[in-house]
């Protein structure tokens, strides 16, 4: 099953040890830590206060701005708290904690069975409604990728289950367990923006899920299951497109400058719970994994679960743990302690030990070019680290430094350990902010 | 628990590959131009390029580390594949003490003097090379036939490049003078697609190395198949030009560095004076690597072509 492949990337192994672990329904926490901040946009402002009833579903947070996704409570019972927590990017952030009554008793009903009745605008309300973000971990919300300008035409949609990032499988599960609903959710984005063609894009290593993605679309004659060549990054989100299209997004542009809308496994069944039953986006499906933790698997998570909970309930981490990634490996965010919250873009919680978490000293570059051969964008980060480190922003900048995905490709495979995507981030941070400022 | 918690910046993997590693590589890929020319010139041969290695990697653990240990002269294994190609690229009967002196030019002149490893611009091993051969060429020059005791004082053949007579089949085994290293196609071709495989050497630097030698020697009316057969141009090729440090970075820029080195190579060969032209050559194209790097730049993703 050979598959259709981008330039670059690497192969940084699988470790895909949770690929036979069926989605568990973990209980929910009697206190959930619900951060304002899930999406990118604006963050939301709590609509409760301390001390009111809320029920499941019910929205506790929202904000007037377009780019932005309501929040949602995951438990029934009493606002105790607001109050700033941390939150997985590594900071603090305004959170409501609920404390669950443990009824669930739950604040939404009804749903639509079929998609006959709504119209592309009913559907993006609802969705806008429901909170959906981008739940690959990019966490943009849904609502306004449904929305492309008149002047851009949508002419394919894509499901992105690529999984490419190594020791995650929920999305694999999901297309195993769940893909009735997400060719629903793929209808439903295709009615949205008007778009009749649909493709679902799986990388060769997930055999099963393609089997069964490709069983349940074979009498749909405009939605075609793709398979792409199993490497590091094929999920992101511009590489997918051209794989699957042929085409490539315009530097600083959007998948919709070339017809695209990209969404993510979880996210297509999100939006069809969302449609079928009214539900919220209050809970996901994650990957707790990782040599760290004692029983690996995974499990439908309430958002606003505390990671050090997740862990106790997968039967605690190993003595010898040295590090917490909410994400995979290669992009995830490692935290200083795991009394952080799940959140709608928390794909992973991967615990690695002393083996994995390795020290290497860093040398001088020796111009392998190996971090350009796998750069996927065809970058020079030798270079654009080079220039980050001596300060010299305007060569960074004329070297194409914010055209990086952050996909830490380069990093991964330099034999001299240098930071290059740490450089190039910090050089993307200090061209925007002067942009900002002219 | 939480103080022993790591926090850095993703991804949390690396590749397990180093400098070391690269560097072993090398050196595994030099084991069959050594196997044969201990075989062609006996224990002699060893001996220069174990007294070459092992002076480049003294000399740069001195100069690296105010004490120095085992660990320390081993260092990254860098000197020591400096110190066997250079060892490698030496006539059989060159004297110890030459051997020596080269060696440390080497490693002060072509590496540290630029600050060392990925700093240098000059491949360290010809710059040794280079130097020998500047202050003593009558020593540099004296070539032994196979399988004759070098010694100063031993008839001397001339290199395979004056003497037009030699077989094909001769110069592809290797049983014809020359330098130590160089002198067998099959050896080197050996090494060359075991640092392929392993990713290397990119195969755009011997390859335009040697199609542009051909084809200056076609054009000249040459005889083509001696000319990629004969001298140190397919050591150089394989071992000389694909140094990471001193060849381009992008993929363009290698194909480019190898026909230079291959051109210049070529030019001095048949219309220079000195047979060998395949050190100033390479030299000659490190210097150019920075406008190479900077002109070779591939296309971005998304870029509008203009
Ligand atoms: S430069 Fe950016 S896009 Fe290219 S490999 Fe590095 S992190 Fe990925
Ligand atoms: S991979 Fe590392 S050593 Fe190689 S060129 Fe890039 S930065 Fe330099």
């Amino acid at each position: 099953m050979a598959g259709e492949t981008f330039r670059g990337g690497v192969e940084p192994g699988h470790f895909k040890y949770t690929t036979e672990d069926a989605v568990e329904k973990m209980a929910a926490p009697s206190k959930v830590y619900i951060p304002m901040e899930q999406h990118i946009g604006a963050p939301c402002e709590p609509v409760v206060s301390k001390g009111d009833k809320v029920k499941l579903g019910q929205k506790i947070g929202g904000s007037d701005s377009f780019v932005s996704a309501p929040i949602h409570s995951s438990v029934s019972g009493e606002v105790v708290d607001i109050t700033e927590y941390n939150h997985p990017i590594g900071k603090k952030a305004k959170t409501i904690v609920i404390e669950s009554d443990g009824q669930d008793e739950a604040d939404y009903s009804g749903g639509y069975d079929s998609l006959d009745e709504l119209s592309s605008d009913d559907i993006k309300k609802i969705v806008k409604e429901a909170g959906i973000v981008g739940m690959g971990g990019a966490t943009f919300p849904t609502h306004v990728k449904l929305s492309p300008p008149e002047d851009k035409p949508i002419d394919t949609v894509i499901i992105n289950g690529a999984e490419c990032e190594p020791y995650l499988t929920s999305d694999h599960r999901m297309m195993l367990e769940q893909g009735e609903e997400i060719v629903f959710g793929l209808k439903s984005i295709m009615k949205a923006v008007n778009c009749d063609k649909g493709v679902i894009g799986i990388e060769d290593n997930k055999k099963d899920a393609i089997e069964n993605m490709k069983e349940l679309v074979k009498d749909e004659n405009n939605i075609e299951v793709m398979v792409f060549e199993t490497k590091y990054p094929q999920g992101a989100e511009k590489q997918l497109i051209t794989v699957a299209t042929g085409r490539e997004v315009p530097s600083g542009g959007l998948p919709m400058d070339v017809g695209c809308v990209v969404n993510n496994v979880g996210t297509a069944i999100a939006i069809s719970e969302a449609i079928r039953y009214n539900k919220p986006s209050y809970e996901r499906v994650v990957t707790v994994t990782g040599p760290g933790v004692n029983e690996a698997g995974n499990f439908k998570i309430r958002v606003g679960t505390l990671a050090s909970e997740v862990i106790e309930n997968c039967a605690g981490m190993s003595q010898n743990t040295r590090k917490i990634v909410m994400g995979g490996p290669m992009m995830g965010l490692s935290q200083p302690s795991p009394e952080f919250p799940v959140i709608k873009g928390t794909s992973g919680l991967l615990l690695l030990t002393e083996n994995e978490v390795q020290f290497f000293e860093e040398k001088p570059c020796i111009s392998c070019g190996r971090c350009i051969d796998s750069c996927p964008v065809s970058l020079l980060p030798n270079m654009i680290a080079h220039f980050t480190e001596n300060e010299r922003l305007e060569q960074a900048e004329e070297y194409n430094a914010l055209d990086c995905i952050e996909c830490g490709c380069c990093t991964y495979i330099c034999p001299t350990k240098r930071p290059l995507v740490q450089y190039i981030r910090m050089a993307k941070g200090e061209i925007m902010a002067k942009r900002r400022k002219n | 628990m939480d103080n022993k918690l790591v926090v850095s910046s993703s991804p949390h993997l690396r590749t397990p590959e180093t400098i070391d590693t690269i560097m072993r590589d090398v050196l595994i890929a030099l084991v069959p131009p050594l196997a044969v020319s201990i075989w062609l010139f006996g224990l002699n041969a060893l001996g220069v390029v174990a007294l070459a290695t092992v002076a480049c990697m003294i000399t740069e653990a001195v100069l690296v580390h105010d004490k120095i240990s085992i660990a320390k002269i081993k260092g990254d294994w860098s000197a020591a594949v400096t110190g066997v190609l250079y060892g490698l690229s030496l006539p059989p009967s060159t004297p110890w003490w030459i051997v020596v002196i080269g060696a440390v030019v080497a490693i002060i002149i072509g590496k540290q003097l630029f600050g060392g490893i990925g700093y240098n611009i000059f491949n360290p091993a010809l710059v040794g090379r280079a130097f020998t051969v500047l202050a003593w060429p009558n020593y540099l020059s004296d070539w032994t036939k196979p399988f004759e005791t070098p010694d100063v004082d031993a008839a001397s053949a001339a290199t395979p490049l004056s003497e037009a007579s030699a077989e094909i089949s001769d110069l592809f085994i290797g049983t014809v003078a020359g330098s130590l290293g160089e002198t067998s196609i099959l050896a080197i071709l050996i090494g060359a697609i075991y640092l392929i495989y392993r990713g290397h050497v990119d195969i755009r630097v011997p390859v335009g190395y040697m199609g542009a030698v051909a084809a200056v020697a076609l054009i000249g009316g040459e005889d083509v198949l001696f000319h990629l057969f004969s001298g140190s141009a397919f050591f150089a090729a394989v071992y000389m030009a694909t140094c990471m440090v001193t060849s381009p970075f992008t993929k363009t820029g290698k194909l480019f560095f190898g026909i230079g080195c291959g051109f210049f190579t070529a030019i001095f060969r048949i219309y220079g004076a000195a047979p060998e032209g395949v050190t100033y050559a390479i030299l000659l194209m490190n210097a150019l690597v920075p406008f190479l790097n900077k002109y070779t730049k591939p296309k971005v993703y998304g870029e509008v072509s203009s």
